[in-house]
């Protein structure tokens, strides 16, 4: 495979004016207006940073551009289909191609934090709609018409006489027009769309279900060799010598050398490289590898004995006062009602199935990369600082990603292959094992929340206290490992406090989709349900009343977040309606729960209802998702399909999911002991409602996330009166008599 | 070692270790990566094969065991190009992937399951996809899909009777 599926879409120079390509294609380019860095780029105020996604051949050919990284969250049809909504070409003749990374082209290409949606929506509407204009107005030089005589449709530029030319037709005259003002482009109207809001397969479905080569590890170049590369199982651990001599004399193998680490425990890791003439040489070779490890401090780190701090440490004051409102110590004394709970949940794994790799070719003093990566920009960057490799001399082709969950954020293994290639000299595709990539993952920390909360006379919160204590790096919790002062139900209790207490580690963290709120969220709405049971209120209703009637919550401090609390209401009631919460009378071992979040600019809630047998084993029966993502779904199949998987992610998450750490190292190893969850523990339904409401439209990667696990340990309070204050569920005893 | 094989009914010779899985095989030396590596140890499904008919597990299943028998892959499963398999119409009809990446395997169960019964429930279904890990988590649709294709082969006997 001579990366057929990764070809790049047409060089061009010329940002500034259309150009007519070779063989007389019409490419479009044009200005977006991108902050003070494109600004400053061109020095006028209001000027666009050069974007090219559109190419209409003479032939009517359309083809578009995908430029954000594929990983299974469906930019590479969602995104494309604004364009295709306002350039009025039907989605069926359009071919879409996946960009290679470019940022002075295609601004930015980071797939993360569910940001491609809300960080594109609008200019890619007026990408399309600007095209559309231009073959309009070519259109009507064409005919000596007004352009207000014409309109486009179905690939055609209609006059009102009845004529029409086709867009591979008005290539030429289009290709001389002056690219228009933002001012000069009407956009189409929500009301007039015909393909957003619908249901489309994504663009890669042929591929997908006939075995096409996609993915980075299907990689295959001429004269390509294959790496494997051993680092220490303990964090951190250094080589101090392997026997290479005997690796060397191997079958099929070519090379094998140690490469020194550089840069942080989540860069360029050391360790040795065995180069061989096919993967499963370089597995064998690698079982007969004997290395000398330099283990290092971090081998005496266990997760148990970080707990049993924690826990010795609860009572006393947290290392950061997070946020004190009121006395909640003094409320807490005079509360009608109190309850006391720990919340502890562990580290676990991104577990991408496809295994980190990348394939890499280090050819006069060019570095040409193949690679799954989520934030290319961050990988070269990489690159150029540990590897001297100056950012102009990096070519990197984007594959599809099988499966990101924010792990390939992270770079380590596309600088441990560029690292490899510099000593190679031939193309080579580095593959992990399922065991490195579960060993040497950049891990969703876990944590421990010490929590009081009590109710008045009447039933109502007015204490809130968490000593919360999490794990960092490097002087500064690990992603999601922050818990902001403005985190719910903050605001909404009057005698609030929240402390932080970081436990140091040299253990890697990485962001784990939905960072902090995937179990800010399932301990929040947890432990505001016990507070409601503690007050014998209904549950729902509490949960409601809790939220007050104040509309918005501004952010505070640094990094803090803005709350609609009304659309959080509101999509709790919808949410509610769609479920018949209230409605429904449940057996013993049935039971409902409700669990409510915010996170990455979408408003979700979700219903679960559950049945858990006598000895305690757990079926989710039904699920109901309320979504409120603002005013459009782009493509409501990609959409429906991300709010099912975050759902049974978030139920996986919760049953199985623990990853152990003992001496700095992680004790599982492959998927017979870190179990994702199957088919057969998935809801039996799920269903999922969008909420439109009049805001900006954002993503779906990870909003629908967060709410699950509190949806569901309420349902099985609910089912058997046992509470889950630990993940994962296969630690806690569910049965019942 | 040189082993004649016989892979999507056509007749590959490769020489390989003994104890290569046909996994490798076909991704490295036949360029067949629509088989895909996901655990090496049978517990994912991703690289899901057929030997003779049944669904077996390539990394689990080294060369030197396979001898004459027919081996299919996703790439081999639909008769020709212009016509998928039923199980790869309703994959593509009903937009089961999110990556991608198990759904070949997933496909391949599938397949077998749908031959020896032709019109499984949701039970059925669970039982036969359950060693299938999808990360993404697509078991809705991919239950769905089962039952689109069971529909889609139906109407295909149907037609042809």
């Amino acid at each position: 495979m001579n990366a057929p599926t990764l070809s790049g879409p047409v060089n061009r120079r010329d940002f500034l004016k259309l150009t007519g390509l070779a063989g007389g294609g019409f490419a479009l380019a044009f200005y977006i207006r991108s902050g003070p860095a494109a600004a400053a780029a061109d020095g006028v105020a209001g000027s666009f940073e050069p974007n090219a996604f559109i190419r209409i051949s003479p032939t009517g050919a359309v083809t578009i551009v995908s430029k954000q990284p594929e990983m299974g969250q469906g930019v590479k049809t969602s995104l494309p289909m604004i364009i295709a909504e306002q350039l009025e070409v039907p989605w069926k003749e359009i071919k879409i191609e996946q960009g290679d990374f470019d940022q002075k082209k295609y601004g930015g290409q980071s797939a993360g934090g569910s940001n491609s949606t809300p960080s594109n929506y609008d200019n890619f509407h007026l990408l399309g709609a600007t095209a559309r204009t231009m073959l309009v107005t070519a259109a009507a030089q064409t005919w000596g018409v007004s352009p207000s005589e014409c309109r486009a449709e179905n690939a055609e530029v209609h006059h009102t006489s009845g004529k029409t030319l086709k867009y591979g037709q008005l290539v030429a005259r289009a290709s001389a027009l002056p690219v228009p003002a933002k001012e000069q482009v009407t956009l189409k109207e929500p009301k007039d769309f015909k393909l957003l809001g619908q249901r489309i397969s994504q663009v890669d479905s042929r591929a997908i279900a006939t075995g096409g080569p996609l993915f980075g590890i299907d990689m295959k170049l001429p004269g390509m060799v294959y790496a494997v590369y051993e680092k220490c199982p303990a964090f951190g651990g250094k080589v101090v010598s392997a026997n290479l001599d005997h690796i060397k004399r191997l079958p099929g193998v070519k090379d094998a050398f140690i490469i020194e680490g550089r840069g942080s425990v989540k860069e360029l890791v050391p360790g040795v490289a065995i180069i061989a003439d096919s993967t499963w040489a370089a597995f064998s070779a690698r079982r007969q590898l004997k290395v000398i490890w330099d283990e290092g401090k971090v081998a005496e780190e266990s997760w148990d004995t970080f707990v049993a701090q924690a826990r010795a440490d609860a009572g006393k004051a947290g290392a950061t006062q997070l946020r004190k409102d009121g006395d909640a110590d003094t409320a807490l004394k005079s509360a009608t009602k109190t309850v006391e709970a720990e919340y502890l949940y562990p580290f676990i794994s991104h577990a991408n199935l496809e295994p980190q790799n990348t394939t890499a070719h280090w050819k006069d003093g060019v570095m040409e990369l193949w690679t799954p990566a989520q934030i290319p920009g961050r990988a070269a960057e990489i690159v150029t600082r540990l590897l001297g490799i100056p950012a102009e001399k990096i070519v990197m082709h984007l594959t599809r990603a099988g499966g990101g969950f924010g792990r390939r954020i992270s770079a380590d293994y596309l600088v441990e292959t560029a690292a490899i290639a510099q000593k190679v000299n031939a193309p080579v595709k580095l593959t992990w094992s399922r065991e490195d990539d579960l060993r040497h993952d950049h891990y969703r920390p876990g944590g421990l929340h010490f929590l009081k909360g009590g109710v008045d006379a009447q039933g109502k919160p007015v204490a809130w206290k968490n000593h919360f204590f999490t794990f960092g790096e490097g002087g500064s919790p690990g992603s999601g490992g922050s818990l902001h002062r403005d985190e719910l139900p903050a605001r909404c209790i009057p005698n609030f406090q929240s402390e932080q207490t970081m436990i140091s580690t040299g253990w890697p963290m990485g962001p784990w989709r939905a960072p902090g709120s995937c179990v800010f969220g399932w301990v929040f709405n947890s432990f505001v349900d016990e507070m409601a049971h503690a007050a014998g209120h209904d549950p729902f209703q509490f949960h409601l009343d809790m939220l007050g009637n104040e509309k918005m919550l501004p952010a505070e401090g640094r990094g803090g977040r803005e709350y609609n609390l009304e659309r959080l209401r509101n999509v709790m009631k919808f949410t509610a309606e769609k479920a018949g919460v209230g409605k429904k009378k449940f057996a013993k071992g049935q039971g409902a729960g409700i669990g409510y979040y915010f996170s990455h600019r979408g408003y979700f809630a979700q219903v679960a209802e559950v049945t858990v047998s006598k000895e305690g084993m757990l079926k989710v029966d039904r699920v109901v998702c309320g979504c409120d993502i603002g005013a459009q779904v782009v493509n409501l199949s990609g959409a429906e399909n991300q709010v099912e998987g975050s759902v049974i992610d978030g139920l996986g998450t919760l049953m199985t999911q623990e990853l152990n750490i003992e001496r700095g190292r992680v004790v599982q190893s492959n998927f017979h002991d870190y179990p994702l969850i199957r088919i057969t523990d998935a809801p039996t339904k799920i269903e999922t409602h969008f909420l439109k409401t009049n805001y900006p439209t954002t993503g779906l990667g990870e909003p629908a996330l967060p709410p699950l696990a509190g949806a569901v340990c309420n349902a099985i309070f609910a089912a058997t009166g046992k509470r889950v204050r630990q993940m994962p569920l296969s630690r806690v005893d569910l049965s019942w008599a | 070692m040189k082993y004649t094989l016989n892979v999507n009914g056509a007749s590959h010779v490769v020489d390989v270790a003994s104890d290569t899985p046909i996994l490798w095989v076909l991704r490295d030396h036949l360029d067949l990566v629509g088989t895909k590596f996901g655990c090496g140890v049978g517990q994912c499904g991703a690289c899901t094969i057929h030997l003779n008919g049944v669904p077996s597990r390539s990394c689990m299943t080294p060369v030197s065991t396979v001898g004459r028998m027919r081996i299919t892959t996703i790439e081999g499963l639909a008769a020709n190009a212009e016509k998928l398999h039923p199980v790869q119409q309703a994959w593509c009809e009903l937009d089961v992937a999110q990556c991608g990446y198990c759904q070949a395997g997933q496909i391949m169960t599938a397949a077998a399951l749908l031959k020896d019964n032709p019109r499984p429930n949701d039970e059925d279904i669970d039982g036969a996809m359950a060693g299938n890990l999808c990360r993404c988590a697509t078991y809705m649709r991919i239950r769905s899909g089962i039952k689109r294709a069971a529909e889609l082969a139906g109407g295909a006997k149907e037609a042809t009777q």
